[in-house]
């Protein structure tokens, strides 16, 4: 894989970028200002609701859009599907974006962020908490990820030493790359069962790390689909879509497996009434279960499938579903103890977008530095 | 013994558990049992006068700062005569609240009346907000019950508000620096002998300290009691002999909320208007801390399952790898 990936020749700063970083830069803005005066004088958090979009976008969904490099390296590298190790790399470098901008919005939200270090302290260390197996498995992971997309820096740098050490030693980083976000993604399932009845039953299961980990893995998928699709048309590079359509197929059967365990899960604990309920969870539920059953139906159709613009609406409808069902547990199901409401408030949601803005920025910059996509000479052989 | 009739009851209380079945029980871990020495109150709602006493000695006793929330006149409050808290949050560590309905004309009537009602952290028995903390900000005193915070060990995840089931941990959102904070029992005045600050103003016995057993005593004391009836009321610490207040037996709903609420809690109300209306959820007698650590210690225990995962991804990475790299006639 390495050999056949090459940098896209195109300039660092275009209108776009420079767009993504006023972005960035605002947020930034606001970011000093949250430092300096608190997480009150930015946020909307409040005593009902501790958790804002910082957590459930930023983190929550934000981590599990990362989870690209994840999905496809478990489809070529545990399901020995070779052909798709052109879409790795730019998968990786998503996931390393994703889960380090993770990482900073953790430090931005944590109320007190100047103990974070507390977390890898053995004697602050809480085993019962799924909070510290989150911390110490997304730290481990930014840290596998780097070094993982480590190889396209070393190649452009030309230090080819490194390069042979860590090639030594990927198939260990790759199987951590695999392993880590089955235990956090999971996990960031299990965070909500302590809840107990502060989560509406729609959603409230002692299966949600599995819905979680399953969910984010189609995620995964779907970014790379949406990603491939876009990125070949806007660079007007030689379309991977023979390899999406292989994707699809498996994200399809993943999704309908999903949507089906959800319900049987919800009528065997008698809970299936919520969702007729007319409530804000059974809402949620039935958009998630329709963007699900959507995708699935271009996934596994095999004329749908066919069409580019039907696949790129796919991925969309994937991660749409993902971020929602997450987005929908932890806030719209949350009951809170009292009456209180939240809604984000404008420089929370600024920088929010700013840390997306960021992600996709250094994305784009990265592609243009460093040997990201697959080589077009190669292509014709390949796509 | 635990499980099946447990999980029954908390099935009946609806919500997460009313899922509970064999399978959950059998990952769940054991229920934990009440602290040898453990320390408590009964908070009456129906001898609380509102007063707030209770509120203003435990600012002094632990050094918060009167609430003064901003109104629309201006300076009205410069002085910090008057404390405006109106419910829990990143300071007020214990508040007093009224419940109304209708016309308010009776106390502690569910129709047409009102009640108070004293909210601050009821020291569950298993309490979530110590199995969230990743860092052990917060613990469970292994004698006495009470579960306390350590800011220094804190890192300001504000998980144990998320998780708590009475709302009660709050982050003060308003200072770059703020803290959790929640009732600690003046466990500072335990220390030295004396007994919470609440207790020891309340001019009814509202507030009552002592040890759960004794206070789980008088609980079911006034609940056996006829309504109507003329009776003696403790005040302070259930132990010492404070002069008692003598007053007429209340309809009191036959319950003492936090006996059996979330796997129990130390402090305990009794009321005669339904405990949702003074702000305590209705709650199952099931711990939900007591699966998700189950769910995790079974997936993590010994680290056993994702080393054995790490080890056969491995394995099938580098062959795998092999493989493609034998049949793309590439290098790896």
């Amino acid at each position: 894989m390495a050999a056949s990936a090459e940098r896209l020749r195109a300039p660092l700063i275009t209108p776009l970028t420079l767009v993504l970083g006023l972005l960035a830069a605002v947020a930034a803005y606001f970011v000093v200002q949250r430092f300096a005066l608190g997480l009150g004088a930015v946020t909307n958090i409040n005593a009902g609701y501790p958790w804002g979009i910082w957590v459930v976008i930023d983190v929550v969904i934000g981590s599990a859009i990362g989870c690209g490099g994840f999905a496809m390296a478990l489809l070529i590298y545990v399901f020995n599907r070779g052909e798709h190790s052109p879409l790795m790399r730019p998968a990786l470098l998503g996931g390393l974006f994703g889960y380090t901008l993770a990482g900073a919005a953790v430090l931005i939200d944590l109320g007190r962020w100047w103990q974070f270090y507390n977390l890898v302290l053995p004697w602050h260390m809480n085993p019962n908490s799924v909070m510290l197996e989150i911390g110490l498995c997304v730290m481990l992971y930014v840290v596998v990820l780097w070094l993982e997309f480590s190889p396209a820096i070393l190649e452009r740098l030309g230090w080819t030493g490194w390069q042979r050490r860590i090639d030594g030693i990927m198939w260990l980083l790759i199987a951590l790359g695999i392993v880590l976000p089955f235990m956090h993604q999971s996990s960031l399932g299990s965070a909500l069962i302590v809840l107990g009845t502060k989560i509406d039953p729609v959603y409230q299961t002692p299966f949600l790390p599995l819905l979680f980990v399953t969910s984010a893995l189609a995620m995964g998928w779907g970014v790379v689909i949406a990603e491939a699709t876009t990125v070949s048309h806007s660079f007007r590079r030689p379309s991977e879509h023979r390899l999406i359509v292989r994707i699809a197929r498996v994200v399809g059967w993943l999704l309908l497996v999903w949507v089906a365990g959800r319900f049987v899960g919800l009528m065997v604990r008698g809970a299936l009434g919520g969702v007729f309920a007319g409530s804000a969870a059974a809402a949620t539920f039935w958009v998630e279960t329709a963007l699900a059953l959507f995708a699935t139906a271009v996934c596994l159709s095999p004329a749908w499938r066919r069409s580019e613009p039907l696949m790129l609406l796919a991925g969309l409808a994937i991660i749409l579903f993902g971020a929602l069902y997450r987005f929908a547990a932890y806030l719209v199901a949350y009951h809170p103890v009292g009456s209180y409401s939240y809604a984000p408030s404008v420089p929370e949601l600024t920088v929010t977008i700013g840390i997306i803005a960021l992600e996709i920025l250094l994305y784009l910059s990265f592609v243009k530095l460093f040997p990201v996509l697959h080589a077009t000479r190669r292509a014709p052989a390949q796509a | 013994m635990h499980t099946r009739r447990e999980f029954l009851t908390a099935a009946g209380a609806g919500g997460a558990c009313a899922a509970a079945r064999p399978a959950e029980a059998a990952i769940s871990r054991p229920p934990r049992e009440m602290p040898p020495a453990a320390v408590g109150m009964l908070i009456d709602s129906t001898l609380c006068i509102g007063c707030q006493a209770c509120v203003a000695a435990c600012r002094d006793a632990n050094g918060v700062e009167v609430e003064d929330t901003p109104f629309a006149l201006a300076g009205w409050n410069a002085a910090r005569t008057w404390d405006t808290a109106l419910d829990l949050d990143g300071r007020t560590l214990n508040v007093i609240k009224v419940w109304r309905d209708g016309t308010a004309e009776v106390k502690d009537r569910a129709s047409d009346g009102f009640a108070f009602a004293k909210r601050h952290c009821l020291h569950c028995v298993d309490p979530s907000c110590v199995s969230v903390c990743p860092v052990s900000a917060m613990r469970k005193d292994p004698e006495t019950g009470i579960v306390s915070y350590d800011p220094d060990a804190c890192i300001g995840c504000r998980y144990c508000t998320y998780g708590c089931p009475f709302g009660v941990p709050q982050f003060d959102l308003a200072v770059p620096a703020g803290k959790i904070n929640k009732c600690e029992m003046c466990r500072h005045l335990q220390a030295e002998g004396r007994i919470p600050a609440c207790c020891d103003v309340c001019p009814t016995g509202a507030s009552l300290f002592g040890p759960v057993a004794a206070l789980q005593e008088e609980a079911d004391r006034r609940l056996a009691a006829a309504a109507g009836a003329t009776t003696t009321f403790p005040r302070g610490d259930i132990r010492e002999d404070r002069p008692r207040h003598e007053g007429v037996v209340p309809a009191y709903l036959q319950h003492t909320f936090g006996e059996t609420e979330v796997g129990g809690t130390q402090v305990r109300y009794l009321s005669a208007v339904p405990f949702a209306n003074l702000g305590l959820p209705t709650l199952p007698d099931f711990a939900p801390s007591r699966l998700s650590e189950g769910i995790q210690h079974t997936l993590y225990r010994w680290l056993a399952a994702p080393v054995l995962a790490v080890i056969g991804v491995a394995f099938l990475v580098r062959r795998n790898r092999i493989r493609q790299a034998r049949d793309t006639g590439r290098e790896l």
